[in-house]
């Protein structure tokens, strides 16, 4: 730990500052800032591209690259998950079935 | 909401984990769960943390990886814009990429001045989801403080967080439009993996959100 004392809190502090600034960037101003309506109405698959955006590089990708084996847990408990959703149309569902298979393939598979 | 409170419980249990084993020590870690609030950017600046990189660096890091909050915000700004400036800072530190998703599935259209009732049930879904957030992440996290050592991380635990993205990303496809934008979504963050802070989810976003564009304007001419 090399950030450390009145340094490592003062950068703590500003990346809470961070986490407002960014979070709130469009609405912080009271003037708007002008974006093409085009955009705007765009903007309602951003939601869906960001989970999608963090998650395809977690299932399919290991330390940047491509899976090596199809016997991965990650990937397996993501195909269930899906099936899952498919099946029963639950996201508590979808979770519990998923995170079960990728408790078992990790203790079975990795030891 | 219970459902995602266990994927988020599930993720700020090992962010929390890796507060104290990059070696932030107990009172940091504690520090950075509370203040932050932020579980992408708080794993992505403690290796830079650990090497004692300069802060301008790691605030730009931090920034970067934000910064489909900052998108999200234009989305948000419609439904905030009656609030005080105060209000609306407090309403943005809340506001994680689960809140956002499950708020705009509810509540695609933002209440006008006329419908006060649409208002306070707008308002009452949004604090009840970011409180249960709230919660759900800050319990785990100290849970994951207090048990940094004592968790096998051979589980493979720390998956279920991405777990409860795909319950809700499954439950947000639903026609030909939203498939395509997941699946371009999906290959362009797959694709710019390489580069640095995560822009690769910068560059997704705005893939999808261009498709977007171009699939509703060829549509509104079909239908036109």
């Amino acid at each position: 730990m090399n950030t450390t004392g009145w340094t490592a809190v003062l950068a703590l502090l500003g990346l809470a500052v961070i986490t407002v600034v960014t979070r709130s960037f469009f609405f912080m101003f009271d003037r708007e800032v002008p974006l093409p309506p085009a955009l705007k109405a765009g903007l309602r698959y951003a939601p869906l591209a960001a989970l999608m955006a963090i998650v395809a590089p977690e299932v399919v990708l290991r330390d940047g690259q491509w899976l090596s084996t199809w016997q991965d847990p990650r990937l397996w408990a993501t195909v269930v998950a899906v099936g899952w959703f498919a099946w029963r149309r639950s996201i508590l569902g979808t979770i519990v079935s998923g995170s079960l298979t990728l408790v078992a393939l990790n203790l079975w598979w990795m030891g | 909401m219970t459902a995602m409170s266990l994927g988020i419980g599930a993720w700020g249990l090992v962010t929390a984990m890796a507060m104290v084993k990059s070696g932030l020590g107990v009172p940091l870690s504690l520090l950075m769960t509370f203040t932050v609030y932020a579980g992408s950017a708080q794993l992505a600046a403690l290796p830079l943390l650990a090497a004692g990189a300069p802060l301008w660096l790691l605030w730009a890091t931090a920034f970067c990886v934000n910064l489909r909050f900052v998108i999200f915000s234009a989305q948000w700004r419609p439904y905030l814009m009656h609030l005080g400036r105060w209000p609306r800072l407090l309403h943005g530190y809340m506001t994680t990429d689960m809140n956002f998703v499950l708020f705009m599935k509810r509540h695609p259209r933002p209440a006008l001045a006329s419908e006060p009732a649409l208002r306070e049930a707008q308002s009452a879904y949004f604090w009840g989801g970011v409180l249960s957030n709230w919660v759900a992440w800050q319990s785990a996290s100290c849970l994951g403080i207090a048990l940094a050592d004592r968790i096998p991380t051979t589980w493979g635990i720390g998956f279920a967080g991405t777990l409860a993205l795909v319950g809700l990303i499954c439950s947000l496809v639903h026609d030909k439009a939203t498939v395509m934008a997941a699946a371009v979504s999906a290959t362009a963050a797959v694709v710019a993996v390489a580069l640095p802070l995560k822009l690769n989810l910068v560059v997704a976003i705005a893939a999808a959100v261009a498709m977007g564009v171009v699939w509703d304007h060829r549509v509104n001419k079909e239908t036109a």
